[in-house]
């Protein structure tokens, strides 16, 4: 046995999507003017990077709870009504019950959680394909977020609450907490505690995972319902920031944005492996590309097909025929360990 | 030597029966990357004949049946089929020249009718399209005349298999074919549906069509075939006439042993026990021998898997499940592990009743199994090697340490994770030490701890799942096939590891298919034929001979108990 050889950094498997998000703020530090400005205005911090990581935090939520999923060789589609479900509980429970802001937090996130154990168990024990039951709660989260509301768009006015969606901390918004908590929290059952281990082995070989008696169904259950929680702070977040439950827009197709972030982040559809903060690197990529063309006023049609390019040059880097070629190209030779 | 084995085994008068061969393959020759799966094969059938094409492991079987319906190009060799050429590229080209395939699984469309089924592609035509009516009546008559009465407008899938099976048959029958090849289609059907369909191949032999029939029921080639031939590590061992071969003689030519050893032990038990190698547990195993046994399990059984086994494992005793492919050692294995479910069964765990629901459950009672297929049941891959070992100690948790178990160095690898559990919080580094500690106990070649488990070679992926399982400290250790698939080095030290395990107070279960193995290192061996246990040999009585015999049955007297 030879000494543990640190892995040369363009292998380490969060590299890419780093370095391409650093390459993308850097390109545009030097591009777009005011980009890289970051001001203090009335005791906060303001500028296009802070707004990209506040606009980016609820894919960023949604990515952290999909990343495990998606390692588990799962997806969840449902993401995006699960967001309106949980807003619309929060919006009603504002403007008509007048709650108090203990329950208009904690009744949907708990929605939230019902909900991802409701995909859970459908996965795990009606054995249905992950894809088409989430597909069951795509479809129906919105029209039950919109049976909530009663159809309309409910506005209200809770400083406290807003605080979540628009409030900062030591001059940080207080989104930009959220994210970095959750992340932090996720981050630290997965490396510290053998959840990882079993995410990524159940992903890998379920039957070998099986066979050496770890829980196949109750990590994948878990697994919806931490996505399912993700999806609910979410929209907590984009309901506060609206001050209004908007049910037939809010967190509309964002269940893409987040499974192809998972993807930039390096966790393959096909599981085995968590990419965490890969993920969270491409919640990013896609929000700062997104406010970039707004900032340079490129129209929304040019916008879409950047992304979707940038999304594809990404996919390929992860492919190990296009990765050969790259490499022969530059004639790096690169042995495998 | 095939030609020897052949002359020498074919009683003089049954060369009589000369006809010109409906197919005749000669010196097929098959190449893949550093393996001649087929060396020289010649191979032929007779027409109206059931020609059964037997082999263990890995004989070549279904390479052979693949080049011949023109799924694999044969890298040299010649194809006869009815007295020309055979040159087929695909398997529907070989359908068109008059060879169907029967494979395993019925690979017919079961949401459609039984009639859209049989005439799929050759359905009756009218002036104003398809004619229904005419189509069922085409089915009810192509079935009436094999005997088999159906509704043929009820979709497929609503029937057994077995009836699916024979409308498989029938679709080929009527699609002209001359030569139809059966890939194990029994192996899914119960007694009464096997004999519905042998019923069939009579009615074909009978029709003039020819069969060639794989399987691994040694019972099923003797009931239904002409003639066997016999496949060896890619090489044609003999063909012989199935009433002239006693079944010792089809054992040990599938093993690659003598005829005459084999009936040598089959007659004289006596000569059995001197011929017993050594067995250094012997006797460690006879103190314990009236001791109350770790693991007994009695009647389990699974319909249409295995009949319902007893047996026990003792501490410090390696109890052998010997048996050819398809026998049901393991299926059994998985059984007793909870892998799959049982119908019948009762466990005893230190003589306490125990229920075993899933492999958890077994784990967390002190079971292990190290499965056969270590790619698909064993290995994550894209894991760690030191991913790979702890997976099981973690999964068990720090009820692990609950198990009831009492000698604290079973297996003398030490304490894992300090109570025997899991690792809980921030442990990588105990982790760490202990896969440390077992890649160098049991000799694994990796170039570091977090290399990806793939990498390794089979032998040392082997090792890797050992040392999952000792890590938990298991007291019944269940090793399928640990050898198969590694080199002869390899395959030595997991032996020596067997034997010192079992010296540690481990009760083992060993599967192989090699028996020299099973011979060498059981205090016991349970001797399984046709998926139900026909008896278990006792230590003074094991040798490879006797083992063999027991394999073939029929071998005079019995040298084993019935269980």
């Amino acid at each position: 046995m030879t000494k543990q050889t640190p892995l040369a950094l363009w292998r380490r498997p969060t590299f890419w999507p780093v370095a391409l998000l650093a390459l993308l703020w850097l390109l545009n530090a030097a591009l777009t003017p005011n980009f890289a400005r970051i001001e203090v205005r009335d005791g906060r911090l303001f500028g296009s990077l802070i707004d990209v990581i506040h606009r980016g935090a609820p894919v960023m939520l949604l990515a952290v709870g999909m990343t495990l999923v998606i390692a588990m060789r799962g997806i969840d589609l449902s993401v995006g009504s699960v967001m309106a479900m949980a807003g619309a509980v929060a919006a009603q429970l504002i403007a008509v019950h007048d709650a108090p802001l203990a329950v208009v937090v904690a009744v949907p996130l708990v929605v939230a959680a019902a909900a991802g154990l409701w995909n859970g168990l459908l996965v795990t024990l009606a054995g249905m394909q992950p894809i088409v039951a989430t597909l069951i709660l795509l479809v129906a989260g919105r029209g039950v977020a919109q049976l909530i509301t009663g159809g309309q768009i409910t506005t209200f006015e809770r400083p406290a609450f807003q605080f979540l969606g628009t409030g900062a901390l030591l001059g940080v918004p207080f989104t930009l907490w959220l994210v970095a908590g959750v992340t932090l929290l996720v981050g630290a059952l997965l490396r510290l505690t053998p959840l990882g281990l079993y995410v990524e082995s159940i992903g890998g070989n379920e039957r070998a995972a099986r066979l050496a008696g770890v829980r196949v169904r109750a990590i994948k259950v878990a697994g919806y319902v931490l996505t399912g929680l993700c999806a609910g702070l979410a929209g907590l977040i984009a309901t506060a920031d609206i001050k209004a439950a908007d049910v037939s827009n809010c967190g509309l197709y964002i269940e893409l944005d987040a499974i192809l972030a998972v993807v930039l982040g390096g966790t393959s559809l096909s599981g085995g492996r968590a990419r965490m903060v890969g993920a969270l690197a491409g919640a990013l990529i896609m929000q700062t590309l997104t406010t970039t063309m707004l900032m340079r006023g490129i129209g929304q049609e040019y916008a879409l097909v950047i992304k979707a390019v940038v999304a594809l040059l990404v996919c390929l880097i992860y492919t190990p025929r296009f990765r050969g070629a790259l490499q022969r190209l530059v004639g790096r030779e690169v042995h495998a360990a | 030597m095939g030609v020897r084995v052949w002359a020498a085994c074919l009683p003089a008068g049954s060369i009589a029966v000369v006809s010109d061969p409906l197919l005749q393959m000669r010196g097929i020759d098959k190449w893949f990357p550093g393996v001649h799966a087929l060396n020289h094969v010649d191979f032929s059938v007779r027409p109206g004949e059931v020609h059964a094409l037997i082999g263990g492991n890995e004989a070549g079987k279904s390479t052979l049946l693949k080049v011949l319906t023109g799924v694999l190009r044969a890298d040299g060799g010649s194809i006869t089929f009815e007295g020309t050429p055979l040159v087929c590229g695909s398997p529907a080209e070989a359908v068109r020249c008059g060879i169907s395939t029967i494979y395993q699984e019925v690979n017919l469309v079961r949401t459609l009718s039984v009639a859209e089924n049989l005439l799929l592609g050759r359905a009756p035509r009218a002036w104003y399209g398809l004619s229904w009516r005419r189509m069922r009546m085409r089915a009810v008559e192509l079935l009436g005349g094999l005997g088999i009465d159906i509704d043929v407008s009820r979709p497929l899938g609503s029937y057994p298999v077995g009836v699916q099976q024979m409308v498989c048959v029938a679709r080929a029958v009527d699609t002209d074919a001359r030569l139809i090849v059966m890939d194990e289609p029994t192996s899914s059907l119960d007694a009464r549906e096997t004999r519905r369909f042998f019923a069939l191949l009579e009615q074909l032999r009978a029709r003039g069509l020819s069969v060639i029939f794989v399987t691994h029921f040694l019972d099923q080639v003797y009931r239904i075939s002409d003639r066997i031939t016999i496949l060896r590590n890619g090489r044609q061992v003999g063909v012989f006439e199935a009433a002239a071969l006693p079944r010792t003689h089809l054992v040990a030519h599938m093993l690659g042993r003598s005829p005459a050893e084999v009936e040598a032990a089959a007659g004289a038990t006596a000569a059995a026990s001197a011929v017993a190698p050594e067995r250094p547990a012997a006797e460690h195993a006879t103190t314990l021998g009236g001791a109350t046994p770790v693991l007994s399990v009695h009647d389990l059984g699974r319909c249409g898997t295995l009949a319902p086994v007893s047996l026990a494992a003792r501490a410090g005793e390696v109890l052998g499940f010997a048996g050819l492919l398809g026998s049901g050692r393991t299926e059994l294995a998985r059984l007793v592990f909870g892998a799959d479910r049982a119908d019948s069964g009762v466990f005893e765990v230190d003589g306490r009743r125990v229920k075993i629901k899933g492999p958890r459950r077994a784990i967390l009672l002190g079971l292990a199994m190290a499965p056969e297929d270590r790619q698909a049941d064993g290995l994550v891959q894209d894991l760690s090697v030191r991913e790979n070992i702890v997976l099981a100690l973690q999964a068990a948790g720090r009820r692990g340490a609950a198990g009831g178990r009492t000698g604290s160095e079973n297996a003398g690898c030490g304490d894992a994770g300090g109570r025997g559990g899991g690792f809980g919080w921030g442990a990588r580094a105990r982790q760490r030490s202990l896969a440390r500690r077992f890649v160098e106990q049991l000799g694994i070649v990796c170039a570091d701890l977090d290399q990806p488990v793939r990498n390794l070679s089979g032998g040392n992926q082997q090792k890797v799942i050992l040392a999952r399982w000792l890590a938990c400290r298991p007291r019944v250790l269940i090793l399928d096939e640990p050898t198969r698939g590694i080199d002869v080095g390899a395959k030595a030290e997991i032996e020596r590891l067997v034997r010192e395990l079992c010296r540690a107070g481990l009760a083992v279960i060993f599967i192989s298919a090699e028996l020299d193995e099973v011979a060498r290192l059981s205090d016991r061996v349970l001797v399984l034929r046709d998926r139900r246990a026909v008896g278990t040999l006792e230590r003074s009585r094991i040798s490879e001979e006797a083992i063999m015999a027991a394999i073939a049955g029929k071998g005079g007297q019995e040298p084993f108990q019935q269980p």
